[in-house]
């Protein structure tokens, strides 16, 4: 058997090569830069990185696959002997992810709210509450892998959305989840809960893997080959019964929506988030959810299109569950990053909607409107936007050196410090969709796009779920402004450079999305659309 | 079809139109955000800001007057908000005879509210914060009745929302304020959900929720989705004007200042039902079956709402309850249809001066009597509040309808109008002005007539000017409003799709129906007078506890809150406690039960893992064997 050498498209693959390139060299940036300007050099390594890939990827935007113009353009976006696929949502998803990284990692730098430390534990190693423990922190040592370690998530989630393969696909799956399991881990403060949610996180993740391989094999064994294309013409010209794709499907969706927390898989959410150092929470919440869904989107959407009757009842079922789920539990929880945690349970299910809607250029997309790729896009980036900024002014409510978290300690906190109360009001005005917001023309395109793909009761389901949702947050804007401060009242610390940054760039992209959405909704519509062997 | 005005592009002084809503939403901001620096003069800024929009308002009034009938609606487009391909949302102000007379309402109406306002809350220490509501509030409304598309509207639907919900609970101390504005907003978001439905529809069918372009297609809609549409927006107006079934916000809405229940909870606001119904109506041209249900649903409200006056002690609940009842006449008639809208706009007008005049002498008198509100502890107020009682007389002659009284003009067509289009609603009608005969009556005799009732240490004085120049001239409003619009306003809103009445004239036509009116309104007094006014029948000082069981109901607000609890908040509560119970209780021991199944063999095993991951891990089982079985059930069906 002769083994013949992929030909790899490097300048398409850039932007990914960049950041798995970044986050190498933060491990020999790890290795031979002494301790004093090693963490400068990591932040340095951290932010160039994403910056560059930005740069690479907006240079090239709308190079392949003239999406709308031409439905059936020429798979030319093919890299690395077609398992990587280069097109419009691509690129989109792309930005996306890049984007949030470097807002999150940007996070991770803080270290003037933590009295001159980082959210992170000094020795992961040293047992909690040891004299090591101590120690290490007395030396102001401190964990500067964190950042290699988000950029090789990073990696793994661009390649998860560029995938046209499904190996390729589990690849990048285990390349995002393993550092975020160890990230996870890292907290520096109650690190028994940061451990135990890592443990959880860790193994649900590995069953939800093998569940995820098990379908990959099915569809295998269904249609003889890895690559979309091949499963999509198996699915197209069906050979054999399908039972063997349906079970497949079942087992791939069942991965998937464990990452996107969606319920039932949803369980690890609130615990995972609860115990995750803040920054990392953020950038789970975030970039972990739109790499799965945009990985959904490509195998649901490209691979198993064909299947569109099948699959679009059951996920409209999930949809329905996780919207509920998220929205009614989130009204009993009692701690900050609970809430927002059972809150993005509920986004996940919203984000549900206009993927069943399956409103694309292959089922009439009318040129007027935004299809469900291109809404799902648009409602991920003002999700992040509103879910980073919260997280991030999460971290600056602190009792004793600690940040606390229960609401009980944000009681009052509003009328204390305005400034805060204000940002974090349009943060959550933002996710339950007020007007003005980037989350209600978010909600608004999103919707439109699942009542124009035939899903009209789902969406009818879903604008009135919105508005039970929106008392989450309601809620906490009850607590934090209409409360009097009491004694547990955390206070809030003054920002650090790169929590100002992540701050004021979260308030502007939600505003931003709600006054001007126009140039972003024609921006996302030349990236909306799948390269696709023809007939869908 | 109705024929209904294409607006002409804007220009000239047209163009600063967004100024009327800029001047105030910017004043709120900065009171807001400069914070203490604006104390000492912050009150005075936010009271020129109503008085500046008013200002060009009525401008844009005269200039409307002089065009050309054909030429008097002006649309004014901002920006462009969001496009994607050749699909554009723009966001745009129409100026038209519609809205420029709210405008008006809303500006006027809101300046002289302002004004009291200075004097009603000189003592607060969050004065300032209130006046910055005062002027969110205006800013929201006017972008309410000026927005050119449903989408901009629910904007200011929102924005008049959160500002009304801001304002129910300024006084957060008090428990039942902050009760009160979480009720109010739970309530309305009930209507929201009507509101953005229907915008939902509109979007998917017209691919617009421009007014216009809503206008233009909605008769070559199919009756079922008109159908549909029509009832989401009469669910949107019983949200925000309190009607039946979501009415029993408004009654505790009353916990706020009284100048908020005077300017959102009577003149403005809880009118934007009736601006929604009018604006759309050619959908409900397009949907019989909602149009007759919002007939209905006015008729139903506004006896609901006279049967709660007729039994609070309480005088801003008595007003509460003839604002929704006055609100359900307006409704009333908007769903009689083009033949009524001119009626229930002229009514919505004169209603505005009347009843902020009444709630602003209410207010007046709570001033005087250190905020006492149970009207058993007044009496004999005439003499000592002269400027009060006189004013209030005036808003009382004008909302009993007595002649040549704004409340007069137009409530009769209201009541005519309904006994042409359906005798049953005609009569219902015209039983609800004798009731609002009674219970004003009976408010009137309370609190300014009869034995001093006056708890101890209570010293009943006249307001400060600041506070009786707006009485008056809301008082004057109350007398010539009718008088001065009757004879125009029908033509006047033609352009709109108003038919015009007949008849039009300063004079009152004295047909069989406004002559029985007058009698059952004569009766109601009278009865009135009978069971409250006379001398050897004093009122009791406590509220009787063996009374029939009408009055029983009337309390208890015909046990709306009961009905509620029982359909809306007990359901969600339970919910809320079982899907959470469910979680603990019911999955965990069933997925444990099922653990201890599945790992019966392996007890060492079970040592090693946490006990909540084998949960997790089960639950993700069970939905992949839920997911599978929904597969294997879609290939048999």
């Amino acid at each position: 058997m002769t083994f013949v050498a992929p030909s790899i498209d490097y300048l398409r693959l850039a932007p990914f090569l960049i950041i798995l390139g970044a986050a190498c060299l933060g491990i020999l940036v790890e290795a031979f830069v002494p301790r004093k300007p090693r963490f400068i050099t990591q932040i340095i390594v951290a932010v160039l990185a994403p910056l560059a890939a930005i740069g690479v990827t907006v240079w090239q935007w709308g190079s392949v696959g003239q999406g709308l113009a031409d439905p059936h353009a020429s798979a030319s976006g093919k890299v690395v002997s077609g398992t990587v696929l280069i097109d419009g949502p691509t690129q989109g998803f792309w930005i996306i992810l890049l984007a949030f990284g470097l807002i999150s990692v940007i996070l991770f730098a803080e270290r003037h709210v933590h009295s001159g430390a980082t959210a992170f534990t000094p020795m992961a190693a040293a047992i909690p509450g040891s004299t090591l423990e101590t120690e290490a922190a007395d030396a102001g040592r401190a964990h500067s892998e964190v950042f290699p370690l988000a950029l090789f998530s990073l990696s793994g989630m661009m390649l998860f959305v560029a995938a046209d393969d499904l190996l390729v696909l589990f690849v990048a799956l285990e390349i995002l989840s393993l550092p975020l399991y160890v990230l996870s881990g890292l907290a520096r403060h109650r690190r028994m809960v940061s451990g135990e949610a890592a443990l959880k996180y860790f193994l649900l993740g590995a069953a939800a893997s093998a569940i995820f391989l098990f379908g990959v094999t099915m569809l295998f064994g269904y249609s003889g080959g890895f690559g979309y294309e091949a499963v999509a013409a198996a699915v197209q010209s069906p050979t054999q019964s399908d039972s063997l794709m349906l079970a497949g499907l079942g087992l791939l969706a069942v991965g998937l929506l464990f990452k996107m927390g969606a319920v039932p898989f949803h369980s690890w959410v609130p615990d995972v988030y609860q115990g995750a150092p803040t920054p990392v929470t953020a950038f789970m919440s975030v970039c972990t959810k739109v790499a799965a869904v945009a990985g959904f989107l490509r195998l649901f959407y490209v691979c198993l299109g064909g299947m569109r009757w099948t699959w679009q009842p059951l996920v409209a079922g999930v949809a329905i569950l996780t919207m509920v789920v998220g929205a009614i539990i989130a009204i009993n929880q009692s701690d900050v990053k609970r809430v927002l945690a059972y809150s993005s349970v509920a986004h996940a299910g919203f984000v549900l909607v206009p993927f069943v809607g399956a409103y694309t250029v292959q089922t009439g997309l009318k040129t007027w409107q935004m299809s469900s790729v291109g809404s799902i896009m648009f409602y991920l980036a003002a999700y992040g936007f509103a879910t980073v900024g919260a997280f991030a002014l999460v971290t600056l409510v602190r009792s004793q050196g600690r940040e606390v978290t229960a609401l009980s300690a944000w009681s009052g906190i509003g009328r204390r410090h305005p400034w805060m109360g204000v940002t974090m009001l349009i943060f959550l005005l933002s996710l339950a969709g007020i007007p003005l917001t980037g989350g209600f023309v978010g909600k608004l395109v999103a919707f439109i796009a699942a009542w124009e793909g035939g899903y009209w009761w789902l969406t009818l389901v879903a604008v009135a779920l919105s508005l039970v949702a929106v008392f989450i947050y309601f809620r906490v804007i009850q607590v934090m402004f209409f409360r009097e401060p009491t004694a547990e009242t955390g206070t809030v610390e003054t920002p650090g450079a790169a929590t100002w940054i992540v701050v004021v760039v979260c308030l502007v992209g939600t505003l931003g999305l709600g006054l001007v959405p126009g140039p972003v909704t024609e921006v996302l519509n030349q990236v909306s659309a799948f390269l696709m062997a023809a007939g869908f | 079809m109705l024929e209904t005005l294409t607006p002409i592009a804007a220009e000239g002084l047209f163009q600063w139109a967004w100024l009327m809503i800029a001047i105030p939403g910017v004043v709120a901001g900065l009171l807001l955000i400069l914070g203490k620096v604006t104390n000492s003069f912050g009150h005075f800024l936010a009271t020129l800001a109503p008085i500046a929009s008013f200002v060009l308002a009525l401008m844009y009034f005269l200039d409307l007057l002089a065009k050309d009938e054909s030429s008097r609606a002006v649309g004014l487009n901002l920006y462009t908000w969001m496009s994607s391909g050749s699909w554009h949302v723009d966001v745009g102000l129409l100026i038209d005879p519609l809205s420029i007379l709210f405008v008006l309402l809303i500006t006027g109406v809101g300046a002289i509210i302002h004004i009291y306002s200075l004097g009603y809350m000189k003592n607060d220490p969050n004065r300032r914060r209130f006046f910055a509501y005062l002027n969110l509030f205006i800013a929201a409304m006017l972008i309410l009745v000026l927005a050119d598309s449903y989408l901009v509207l629910f904007v200011g639907w929102e924005g008049v929302g959160l500002a009304s919900f801001l304002l129910i609970s300024f006084w957060q101390e008090r428990p039942s304020a902050a009760a009160a504005g979480k009720k109010a907003f739970v309530m309305n978001r009930v209507g929201d959900l009507g509101l953005l439905l229907a915008m939902f529809i509109m979007l998917a069918m017209f691919g617009s929720s421009s007014f216009a372009d809503v206008s233009a297609g909605a008769d070559k809609l199919s009756l079922g989705w008109a159908t549909l549409i029509g009832f989401f927006l009469l669910l949107a107006a019983c949200g925000k004007s309190a009607q039946v079934p979501l009415q029993s916000w408004l009654l505790d809405a009353m916990e706020g200042p009284t100048p908020v229940s005077a300017l959102i909870h009577a003149a403005t606001m809880v009118t934007a039902g009736v601006y929604l119904v009018v604006r759309s109506g050619a959908i409900f041209e397009a949907a019989p079956a909602a149009r007759l249900a919002v007939a209905i649903v006015g008729t139903v409200t506004l006896l609901v709402g006279a049967w709660i006056g007729c039994s609070k002690d309480d005088i801003k609940k008595v007003l509460a309850g003839s604002t929704m009842s006055q609100i359900g006449y307006m409704i009333l008639a908007a769903g009689i249809g083009p033949a009524g809208y001119a009626f229930a706009i002229f009514h919505l007008l004169t209603h505005g001066f009347f009843k902020a005049n009444m709630f602003l002498g209410a207010g007046s008198v709570m001033h005087g009597m250190n905020d006492d509100v149970n009207m058993r502890h007044y009496g004999g107020l005439a003499k000592v509040m002269r400027i009060t009682f006189l004013t209030f007389a005036m808003g009382y002659l004008a909302i009993i309808g007595f002649p040549f009284f704004s409340g007069f003009y137009s409530k009769d067509h209201i009541i005519e109008a309904a006994w042409e289009a359906q005798p049953v609603l005609g009569v219902l009608a015209l039983i609800g002005a004798g009731v609002t005969a009674f219970y004003m009556t009976r408010l009137m005799l309370m609190t300014f007539f009869g034995e001093k009732r006056w708890r101890e240490g209570v010293h009943p004085h006249e307001s400060p000017v600041v506070m009786w120049i707006p009485l008056v001239l809301l008082a004057i409003g109350s007398i010539i409003g009718g008088m001065v619009l009757n004879a125009w306003i029908g033509k006047w809103l033609a352009p709109i799709g108003a038919e015009a009445p007949e008849n039009p004239s300063w004079l009152p036509h004295w047909s069989l129906i406004g002559i029985i009116t007058l009698v059952v309104v004569a009766a109601g007094v009278v009865l009135s007078w009978y069971i409250f006014g006379r001398k050897e029948k004093p009122v009791p000082d406590e509220a009787p506890e063996k009374v029939s069981i009408v009055t029983t109901i009337g309390r208890h607000d015909l046990y709306g809150d009961t009905i509620n609890n029982t359909i809306f908040v007990t359901p969600s509560k339970l919910l809320g406690q079982g899907v959470a119970l469910l979680d603990e209780k019911a999955i965990d021991p069933a997925t444990e039960a099922g653990a201890h199944a599945v790992s019966w063999t392996g007890d060492k095993v079970r040592g090693l893992q946490n006990g909540y991951v084998r949960t997790y891990g089960l639950t993700m089982a069970v939905g992949v064997i839920l997911i599978g079985a929904a597969l294997v059930l879609s290939q048999l069906v």
